[in-house]
């Protein structure tokens, strides 16, 4: 087994931000399919993320650590959030994949863990 | 060709398909084979070719691949990979059921056409596993250069180990997803076959039987997909005209086409029109099927092969050749203003339709600078041949 990261690629402008309305019925969405990923025994874990404008950077500055307000690299895209499950392969976990994608709506980035 | 290059040729795909199985690795059996057959390119021609070249080829990569992970192993998960593959008494393709041999190359073929890679790598990772080609040959053939290429086909190949792309046939719920992307991947094997982009040869015979293969195994996986049998059929019928290949089709001798590929191809045809869901490698299987009926190019049902063309995405390529036809049908000069509204002026074989046309219409002098456009966009050496000829022949 293999274990990979789901990636939420959340739009950083120009999308519309869901509805209250629209909003729960994607988070039920989301819900029922964390239920099934934990039952499949895939799930290891997920979490939303808040807007990229809450984020701090610490840089290594010589022997010292810089705090930067903001977040590593401002781009179209940023990581709205992620789930990481372990599968047997590729196909594997670009079925939860797919299964993200209609339950979100946006399009996910799935990486294999390299340890 | 030499003993040794038509095993290649016939063994290279079918030993990287079980040695991929036995190992779990595709880069390690790739090497493997490589090594096994720098073996045989050392000790073949003294000691003579082994009764059984595949098995011979299959025995020694495994025990080189075996060597090598002994070398590298460091770690007891790897020695324990190393007892398991010397305990693997593995019987050679030969000895070993046809079936399994078969699994082998669809694995093969379907992990190098994973949707996860990008279409320009599956085709080039299928005509380097399955076909042999080597990277500056990929390279050639799809006009971009070899450190290109060679980095493409590292990325995907790092890419199937790491994210473990399976080595596995899709199970019934996903094959008919992934069937279109591995038809078109074969089909342009079979077009690098049949025009290859450098080289003096008209055609590389070794691909056109790689890709007839590749699609006889996927029309026996799912047999009632017609797609597979029009993709079978059109193999089948432009390799039949392989031997008179020097010449495009309007001059090819017709007594030089192999019948026998032929007939299996029309009847494949036959086949499609009788199961009724007709696609695009059908129609083109049958426009081919029109061509090999016909005793000259004059003979030709030229209606028919323009109802056809019509049938198909009108693209620029079936544009250019809809338009051929119906310049046999309703004359040069429809045919030429057609001709030119395609958009498609990097194509050798756009200028010298344009050519042909306006020296029918004896318009010289255009014709003359048609096939210098022409000449100008082709690196294969024999389609230059012919296209000095023609532009010569002018004066």
């Amino acid at each position: 087994m293999a274990q990979y990261l789901l990636s939420v690629v959340t739009p950083a402008e120009g999308a519309q931000p869901p509805t209250p309305d629209q909003l729960e019925a994607i988070m039920a969405r989301v819900g029922q399919l964390q239920s099934d990923m934990k039952a499949a025994g895939a799930w290891v874990f997920s979490g939303g993320l808040e807007a990229p404008s809450t984020a701090t950077v610490l840089r290594p500055d010589g022997d010292d650590v810089l705090l930067v307000d903001g977040p590593f690299a401002e781009g179209k895209e940023y990581l709205g959030g992620f789930t990481v499950v372990e599968a047997a392969d590729l196909d594997a976990a670009l079925d939860w994949g797919r299964r993200t994608v209609a339950a979100i709506g946006l399009p996910i980035e799935v990486r294999p863990f390299a340890w | 060709m030499s003993d040794l290059e038509a095993v290649f040729r016939d063994v290279h795909g079918r030993a990287v398909a079980v040695l991929t199985r036995q190992l779990g690795d595709l880069d390690l059996a790739e090497e493997a084979v490589a090594e096994a057959f720098a073996v045989a390119a050392a000790t073949w021609p003294e000691r003579g070719t082994p009764p059984s070249p595949a098995g011979w080829i299959v025995t020694t990569a495994r025990n080189r691949a075996v060597d090598r992970l002994r070398r590298e192993a460091v770690g007891t998960a790897k020695l324990a990979e190393v007892a398991r593959l010397q305990t693997i008494a593995g019987p050679e393709p030969e000895q070993e059921e046809v079936g399994a041999v078969r699994d082998d190359q669809l694995r093969l073929l379907f992990t190098c056409c994973h949707p996860a890679l990008a279409p320009e790598a599956r085709v080039a990772l299928t005509l380097r596993m399955v076909g042999g080609l080597t990277t500056p040959e990929i390279a050639r053939a799809f006009l971009v250069p070899e450190a290109t290429m060679a980095a493409r086909i590292t990325r995907a190949k790092h890419k199937i180990a790491k994210a473990r792309i399976p080595y596995r046939v899709p199970g019934d719920a996903d094959l008919p997803a992934r069937w279109s992307s591995v038809l078109a991947v074969v089909h342009l094997v079979g077009t690098e076959a049949h025009s290859p982009a450098t080289g003096s040869a008209p055609t590389r015979p070794d691909l056109a039987a790689d890709a007839i293969r590749l699609a006889r195994l996927l029309v026996g996986l799912r047999p009632d997909e017609p797609e597979a049998r029009g993709l079978l059929a059109l193999l089948l019928l432009t390799t039949s005209r392989a031997p008179a290949r020097a010449l495009p089709l309007d001059r090819q001798d017709r007594a030089l086409w192999d019948r026998g590929l032929a007939d299996e191809g029309q009847e494949l045809v036959r086949e499609c029109l009788r199961i009724g869901r007709p696609g695009t490698y059908q129609v083109q299987a049958a426009i081919a099927a029109v061509h090999a009926d016909a005793p000259t190019w004059a003979d030709t049902d030229w209606s028919q092969v323009v109802a056809l063309y019509d049938l198909l995405p009108q693209t620029p390529v079936v544009q250019l050749n809809r338009a051929v036809a119906v310049a046999e049908l309703d004359g040069p000069s429809v045919g030429l203003a057609l001709v030119d509204r395609v958009d498609l002026d990097r194509s050798p074989v756009l200028h010298a339709v344009r050519a042909d046309l306006l020296r029918r219409l004896d318009r010289f002098a255009e014709a003359r600078a048609a096939y210098d456009a022409a000449l100008a966009r082709t690196a294969n050496e024999a389609e230059q041949a012919d296209l000095r000829r023609r532009r010569d022949a002018l004066d």
